[in-house]
């Protein structure tokens, strides 16, 4: 079936089997590389994306849910001009990723949390940071994030 | 001969000794075997930068026109741009900035103009720095100086070794070839600069990339110098700075690599694509060792998309327009498997047979001094026993494997991200029934490794060289999380039965007694001066195969070893870190980490009610690590980790901001191993699927900070990838005993937390 949404503020239409994961529609169809295949039940959240703004787990999510819905990938945070969006220059500020592999995905929802709550408070961090990273960059994740929003990183205890 | 001692190598005690007999590690045994090749070839003698076709080889495959290379490792071109070529592949352990940092730093190179690229998987490129830093535990220090480099190099391309593991890029190829290279080159600018100026060489100055006569002013850039210094022969031994001259080595520089992380730009291997490119996903054998048995291909070929199913020896492959139609090919199909007679396998199964082996009392290795059995029979001893067991562990590199393949005009070319680029290819070659000099293998970045992208042990080459010769367009395979998590090589199911002698308050004998498939010894140091130690290894294989898992025996050794540490302590009376003192030798690197680990975590201050501090020194990979964890635990029981610190000596740390990272990342994935990483075994197959019932630590349970120190002790570098994750563990058991009085002797900790 054909299927009409936006992707980056482009509107696409896709050609797709409605139960075709929004995922493997981004990177198989779309080329968007940047969202990442990990687990393929939402647990790791490497292929995070926004759907109308809300973090979304684009690999456990039908194409045919998100027709006429605007999706924003990894590819679309950067300014027209190229200018990093402030959570990326914060990232590489930070020297947050280390294989990387998981960090567009990291990235996708510290924007969105940053988004809905302003400068996020450390448990608000831990609720919604939930993305699996092997390499254990959680650390600077966090001290990324506060950056980001010009609070200072804490320091230890919980 | 000896015109290169290698004074500056660390000498490794990781790689098995000759007597190991590890079963399934093919990079530590083809070491050794390099080492007997080499005494037998010792008469060879060459020129150390590399033979002549080498370099011209090595030449048509990077240096282009306005461009002049250097002994293959790097090049200059006319607008003074330094490229250097890393043997090693990236996995986000940051090495190609550092490799470049210490190459950039000895020839005074602006850090601007340098680029890092991976070298090419040539055997031009082979890596016989790699070669001379494992060869010393299999030939002896001395023997090892005695060969000339010629021969290694030699060695490593026929080999081939262009390895990424063994914690060893910047110890081995950063020491021996970055540094050096950089140096000789700078001294062949030099020269020829001196010659062009008319001046002596002793005058000349060198700093962002320019040679400069500060007596006239005249100053020549490295891109006007390269032509004529490309064709003069390089020193072979130049004289490197001293640690108060470096200008990069030791500085946070940024990575390289970062900016392409951050905006969905870096291109892995599971993105790559080519115009009409299919994309393939697989099932094997359930259990281990099971072979095809049948498959009815008309359910999957029914799925819109699906283009081809492709019977392998031990495995179905669905092929289709994307991973999508390809997945649900797959899940369309009912395939039925033999078990290869192991369907009595289990987790159980396993352990009782290791307690059974070891209480056979017939070791297959033995290490330590002096007579345990005296200090355990001794009036007035003390004498404590454990039994620990850890499981099975599970990589978990959050790319999971993908290998694209074009068999095309009897070529074979091949696209991905593994470990040793060369090894790829002639296990490809292999399994294709093609001539190495057939196959191409393009390395691209990896989304992780932690051990499990040694060629050797990655089937995913095997499938594809297969796959690709049964279709006339470039397929890429990838894995689903759940082939990557079942068909594992995993960090080994272990356990252990410790025994010791306490007499006096100190230790007066020690045995270690463990059984699983490979051997330890030699690899992990035992570091407390006791007058009696045994360490016995018992050798045990089940169906699974048994691979590197970040930090290799370190991480099972360090838990017995350090968690038996502290049920000593306790049976001694004494607190656990000054328990510990009383073993180091004064004066010791190991004494110096332990108290700095001490003083930072603020060990003696008191701690509020239900919370727990434990401690733990690790040596792996020529690095010390000491690491403290403060625990309390949740209402279910589980761990909450409060504070965690480590102080680290690697020698010299080449890029601190790195080299944090790689610290902190390793501890991270110790707890996150400890608390909840398991991979068991039920009628001979992975019970866990996916990260729902394989649970990897996530950012609200790892410690907020982890405070990470390093002892710029200027010893011999170590490596940095490892060996900040052996402590983690049993700091955390430890941490737990504080805090509840319940001792950690079975990993991981939350299969007891709810009990």
């Amino acid at each position: 079936m054909a299927i009409a949404f936006s992707v980056n503020g482009k509107p696409v239409n896709v050609e797709a089997e409605a139960d075709t994961p929004l995922l493997w529609v981004l990177r198989d169809d779309l080329k968007l590389t940047g969202t990442k295949f990990g687990c393929g039940v939402a647990a790791c959240g490497a292929c995070s994306v926004h759907v109308d703004g809300a973090v979304t787990r684009s690999c456990s999510l039908a194409v045919s849910d998100v027709a006429g819905k605007a999706v924003t990938t990894i590819e679309g945070l950067k300014a027209a001009d190229g200018t990093l969006h402030k959570v990326q220059q914060a990232w590489v500020d930070a020297q947050v990723p280390q294989c990387g592999y998981c960090q567009s995905g990291q990235i996708m929802a510290a924007v969105a949390l940053i988004e809905q709550v302003g400068t996020p408070s450390d448990a608000q961090i831990d609720e919604a940071m939930t993305n699996i990273c092997r390499c254990g960059t959680y650390p600077r994740i966090r001290k990324a994030i506060l950056a980001a929003t010009g609070a200072a990183a804490s320091q230890g205890a919980a | 001969m000896a015109d290169n001692p290698t004074p500056d190598l660390d000498l490794p005690e990781t790689a098995d000794a000759p007597a190991a007999k590890p079963k399934r590690k093919g990079v530590k045994r083809r070491i050794f075997l390099a080492g007997s090749a080499l005494l037998v070839g010792g008469g060879i003698f060459g020129v150390w930068w590399a033979d002549s076709s080498v370099k011209t080889k090595a030449k048509s495959l990077t240096v282009g026109e306005g461009e002049h290379g250097f002994a293959t490792w790097m090049k200059i071109a006319e607008d003074d741009t330094v490229t250097v070529y890393s043997p090693h592949i990236d996995f986000g352990q940051g090495s190609h900035t550092a490799l470049g940092q210490m190459l950039a730093d000895e020839l005074d190179a602006s850090w601007d103009k340098v680029a890092i690229e991976q070298a090419p998987a040539d055997l031009a490129f082979a890596n016989s720095a790699l070669a001379k830093g494992f060869l010393p535990s299999m030939t002896g220090e001395f023997a090892a100086g005695l060969i000339p480099d010629a021969v290694i190099g030699m060695m490593a391309r026929s080999m081939p070794l262009q390895i990424t593991g063994g914690s060893s890029a910047i110890r081995f190829t950063g020491e021996v070839a970055m540094r050096r290279t950089g140096a000789a080159v700078r001294a062949a600018l030099i020269a020829e600069a001196a010659d062009r100026l008319g001046v002596p060489e002793s005058e000349l100055t060198t700093v962002d990339s320019k040679v400069t006569h500060v007596k006239s002013g005249k100053s020549l850039r490295y891109g006007e110098l390269a032509a004529g210094a490309a064709e003069r022969s390089l020193d072979s031994d130049p004289v490197l700075k001293t640690r108060d001259q470096w200008t990069l080595i030791g500085k946070p520089v940024p990575r390289r690599d970062i900016p392409a992380k951050v905006d969905g730009s870096a291109v892995y291997g599971i993105d790559f694509t080519l115009p009409d490119m299919r994309v393939a996903t697989i099932a094997a054998a359930p259990v281990r060792g099971g072979k095809l048995e049948s498959v009815d291909e008309a359910p999957a070929l029914a799925v819109k998309g699906v283009e081809k199913v492709v019977k392998l020896d031990d495995a179905v492959i669905v092929v289709g327009k994307g991973y999508w139609q390809a997945q649900k090919g797959l899940a369309a199909l009912n395939p039925t498997f033999s078990d290869g007679g192991n369907a009595a396998v289990s987790t159980p199964a396993i352990y009782a047979a290791q307690t059974k082996l070891r209480a056979g009392g017939k070791p297959d290795n033995e290490g330590g001094d002096g007579d345990v059995e005296a200090a355990f029979g001794a009036a007035g001893a003390k004498v404590v026993e454990a039994e620990y067991r850890v499981p099975f562990l599970h990589h978990a590199m959050m790319e999971p494997f993908a290998l694209t393949g074009h068999f095309k005009d009897g070529k074979l070319t091949l696209w991905g991200g593994l470990q040793d680029p060369l090894s790829t290819r002639t296990k490809a070659a292999k399994a294709a029934g093609l001539a190495v000099d057939d196959v191409i293998f393009n390395p691209m970045i990896m989304g992780g490794g932690f051990g499990r992208r040694f060629p050797d042990l990655v089937e995913i080459i095997d499938q594809v060289a297969l796959l690709a010769k049964q279709v006339p367009y470039p397929v890429k395979l990838i894995w689903s999380r759940e082939e990557e998590l079942r068909h594992g090589t995993y960090r080994p199911q272990s356990s252990a039965g410790l025994k010791a002698a306490i007499k006096d308050g100190k230790i007066t004998g020690w045995r270690t007694d463990y059984a699983q498939s490979g051997n330890a010894e030699g690899e992990v140091p035992f570091i407390y001066a006791i007058p009696a130690t045994s360490r016995r290894h018992f050798a045990y294989q089940s169906n699974q195969i048994d691979g590197p898992w970040r930090s290799v025996n370190a991480t099972q050794i360090g838990f017995y070893t350090e968690s038996f540490m502290d049920e000593l302590a306790a049976a001694a009376g004494e607190e656990p870190y000054r328990f510990r003192r009383k073993h180091l030798a004064p004066g010791s690197r190991h004494l110096a980490v332990l108290d700095a680990v001490a003083e930072r975590s603020n060990w003696d201050s008191p701690l509020p009610d239900g919370v727990g501090r434990g401690i733990a020194i690790v040596e792996s990979f020529g690095t010390i690590v000491a690491e403290v964890i403060e625990v309390s635990l949740n209402e279910d029981g589980s761990p909450k980790v409060l504070k965690a610190f480590a102080v680290v000596d690697c020698g010299t740390t080449v890029n601190p901001l790195n080299a944090e990272a790689q610290v902190a990342g390793g501890l991270i994935m110790g707890l996150s191993s400890a608390i909840g990483e398991q991979v068991t075994l039920d009628k001979g197959a992975v019970v866990q699927s996916n990260f729902t019932d394989y649970p990897i630590l996530k950012l609200a349970e790892a410690p907020p900070v982890v405070d990470v120190h390093f002892i710029e002790s200027g010893a011999k570098t170590g490596g940095l990838g490892e060996p900040g994750l052996p402590p983690a563990t049993p700091a955390l058991a430890n941490a737990i005993a504080a805090a509840t009085g319940k001792r950690i002797r079975n990993l991981p900790v939350l299969t007891q937390a709810k009990a």
